[in-house]
């Protein structure tokens, strides 16, 4: 049996969501447009879908924009924000540098049309101190960019502190809320924000369905030009069963939040422990309290990364090293290395996130086997450089 | 017992990780990613490239063995990259796979394999491995001449060949095409590499001099008398023999006879200036762990594909080796490799000084 520690990467399908996209996908083909009843059939499963999805996020079901996924929310919450914020003064954009990729590199390009992009720093702690925001924000920002939940190391952004202070300059506040969505529990309303984006596969559900939540009076631009599907502001014949998929996740997600939150906290602090008491040379990266329950990110003396993660899917168990989308390069992850840490600490994480379906026999397995297979490559390499705190 | 495949996403390696995989290894294919590919719009050679890697990881699907990529940048530029470019700029001719080979396949590949259980690395290189009566580790030219890589594989140490697989030493190129397509590899029909896997193009000298720009420096072009009869604009641009774009105009053809890095010059000379009896190896690995006793008459090769000459070998201290032809050899270059063999079994070799 494979053990599944990857749930940051993308999660498995939920049966019940396989089951309800392929009675979608078979039995009712009509375009959510159509007047006729085909139609209406296609547009009710996508009205049950956003309300699913609108009561996970505590919000409205007209506020929901389905999109393919994270990085088009992300690319329409940034972009769409910018654009219709041309006509004012405000050419200023803040991020921070422990955004995904899909942030970052959308401000990058925001940059280079002109945008002036500030990016918070972060500490040892993986969480942004709102003192940098105060900082860094004046009457000039237009749009405040913070993620929910890291990627690769777990940790919870202060989202209403955030926000309280670029309301109080008149900024928007968007989050890339990806890696939390389905995983805690959240009140778009308690975080305070504008935009909040979110991804179907992260929790359950299919891949290339997402979604923009966008506050009622919030003025966005769409990205793309077409017709008149998710009021005005996504184009594109609606991807009906995607969308229903995402909506079986949302409410799985909502009805099993606590049980699940409970269950996988304590796997993880389990494992964590276990690692920590069994394996030496190993260190926690970013603060343990306050991070998502899933994920842990633990530095190992004189390994690479790329060989343990290697060494350990031979044995069955999968893990990643920082994300998923960087992976390939040799690039340390920018996460780790905006946090401070040496190049060796930062080039030797390894990120384990779990999910529902994850066991304490998974567990048990892993800490069984990872002091040998460490102890193994650490046999076999040449490298004697140590972490540091 | 678990076995790594370097996959290169050739024909070769394809086959060779198809003969464990059928014979009941397991198997575990690893490619090396050796430059940054990120950008699409930097330019990369013919081998290990994106496409490559996609290639392999299709014939793994196919083969249905493990397949990972290795990032060894790091590794390749120091043990490779650097090496080629700091051997033109000292007026040498290099040889990257041998040091491809030594120091990163059965190097850092073979310690990663080793922390994956596995025993062995395998290769898709057309040359054998076998094991004498004294639990000696041979190594032999591959069954196909044509193909054969066991010059590339001179500096493995006995240690290295206990942990070398070379599958397809026993076959010849052809019945490796034909394999890959009885197998239905992706690959079957792909052409073979040639070229320098790095340089896009066989354009080695844009390359070096994107890297060191301070490369192309005029200098003269002296005949053997120590005459100057033109310049040209790097010793990094010629090769020991070489007749071709030395921009002279003779009534008889010219050849590169010698280079010289310090006074930046280019000797050029009629065809006989080039031949020479005698050259001396550095670094010489001798298979058997251990240099040759007395002088002994072995036949040497002294570049890849180059038909072998008769010579006798003396053992010099340091790590030397002196070779003298029955018959005198034409181009001699440093840089590249000498190989001893005796019959099909390489004896050892080094790096012409």
């Amino acid at each position: 049996m494979r053990i599944y520690l990857d749930h940051n990467a993308t999660t498995p399908i939920h049966p019940q969501v396989v089951s309800t996209m392929t009675e979608v996908l078979q039995e009712h083909f009509g375009n959510a447009s159509s007047v006729h009843a085909f139609g209406q059939t296609a547009k009710s499963y996508i009205d049950e879908a956003r309300t699913s999805l609108a009561e996970l996020l505590n919000a409205r079901p007209q506020e929901i924009v389905f999109t393919s996924g994270g990085t088009e929310s992300d690319n329409l919450a940034l972009r769409g924000t910018a654009e219709s914020l041309m006509p004012t003064n405000r050419r200023h954009i803040i991020t921070s540098c422990i955004e995904h990729e899909a942030v970052l590199n959308t401000c990058q390009a925001l940059g280079k049309q002109g945008w002036k992009i500030s990016i918070l720093p972060i500490d040892h702690s993986g969480v942004i101190d709102p003192t940098s925001l105060e900082t860094a924000i004046t009457n000039n920002t237009a749009m405040v960019s913070i993620m929910h939940a890291n990627n690769e190391i777990g940790t919870i952004q202060p989202i209403d502190k955030l926000a309280a202070i670029a309301h109080n300059v008149g900024a928007v506040f968007h989050t890339d809320a990806v890696q939390s969505v389905g995983k805690v529990p959240l009140s778009v309303d308690d975080l305070n924000v504008d935009l909040l984006s979110l991804s179907a596969h992260k929790f359950g559900g299919p891949k290339g369905i997402g979604a923009l939540w966008i506050r009622r009076g919030s003025k966005l631009v769409a990205n793309m030009t077409g017709g008149r599907q998710e009021r005005n502001r996504r184009p594109g014949t609606e991807n009906v069963a995607g969308i229903v998929g995402l909506g079986v996740a949302a409410r799985l997600a909502t009805q099993n939040m606590l049980d699940n939150t409970t269950h996988i906290a304590q796997l993880r602090n389990r494992l964590e422990t276990g690692i920590l008491q069994h394996v030496t040379g190993t260190i926690v990266n970013g603060d343990r309290n306050k991070r998502v329950p899933n994920t842990t990110n633990i530095s190992f003396d004189r390994i690479e990364a790329e060989s343990l993660l290697i060494a350990l899917d031979l044995e069955g168990i999968a893990i990643s090293t920082g994300s998923a989308c960087s992976s390939g390069t040799l690039e340390p992850s920018h996460v780790l290395r905006a946090m401070g840490f040496s190049p060796h600490r930062t080039q030797n994480s390894i990120r384990f996130s779990l999910g529902a379906s994850n066991t304490d026999a998974d567990i048990d397995r892993v800490v069984n086997v990872l002091p040998t297979v460490v102890d193994k490559l650490r046999n076999l390499s040449r490298s004697s450089e140590r972490i540091h705190a | 017992m678990r076995i790594v495949t370097a996959m290169s996403g050739g024909v070769d390696s394809s086959v060779a990780a198809a003969l464990l995989a059928d014979e009941g290894y397991d198997v575990i294919g690893l490619s090396m990613q050796l430059y940054n590919q990120q950008n699409d719009d930097i330019k990369f050679g013919s081998c290990c490239t994106i496409d490559d890697i996609y290639d392999a990881r299709r014939v793994a699907s196919v083969l249905g063995i493990p397949h990972y990529i290795m990032n060894l940048e790091r590794d390749f530029d120091t043990h490779v990259v650097s090496k080629f470019i700091n051997d033109y700029l000292s007026a040498r001719t290099p040889i990257p796979c041998v040091h491809c080979n030594s120091e990163l396949k059965f190097s850092t590949l073979l310690d990663r394999a080793k922390g994956f259980g596995a025993l062995k690395v395998a290769t898709g290189h057309y040359a054998r491995v076998e094991k004498d009566s004294n639990g000696m580790y041979l190594l032999k030219r591959g069954i196909d001449h044509s193909k054969d890589q066991s010059y590339f594989l001179f500096p493995l140490t006995q240690e290295q060949l206990a942990c070398a697989e070379f599958p397809l030493g026993k076959l010849r190129k052809s019945d490796v095409r034909k394999y890959a397509k009885s197998r239905k590899l992706p690959v079957a029909q792909k052409p073979d590499s040639h070229e320098i896997c790095f340089v896009q193009d066989g354009d080695y000298v844009s390359f070096i001099e994107s890297r060191e720009p301070n490369a192309a420096r005029t200098g003269h072009i002296t005949n053997i008398n120590g005459e100057t009869i033109g310049s040209h604009e790097g010793v990094h641009k010629f090769t020991i023999g070489q007749r071709k774009k030395l921009g002279l105009s003779s009534p008889i053809p010219l050849y590169v006879v010698s280079l010289d890095s310090k006074t930046n010059t280019v000797t050029v000379g009629p065809r006989k200036a080039i031949e020479k009896s005698t050259l001396t190896v550095s670094n010489v690995n001798w298979i058997t762990g251990k240099p040759l006793a007395r002088p002994r008459n072995l036949m040497v090769q002294i570049r890849y594909q180059h038909p072998e000459a008769e010579a006798t070998v003396w053992p010099v201290k340091n790590n030397k080796a002196r070779v003298e032809f029955n018959e005198p050899q034409p181009a001699i270059t440093p840089g590249q490799a000498a190989v001893f063999y005796e019959r099909e079994t390489v004896i050892g070799g080094g790096w012409i000084d």
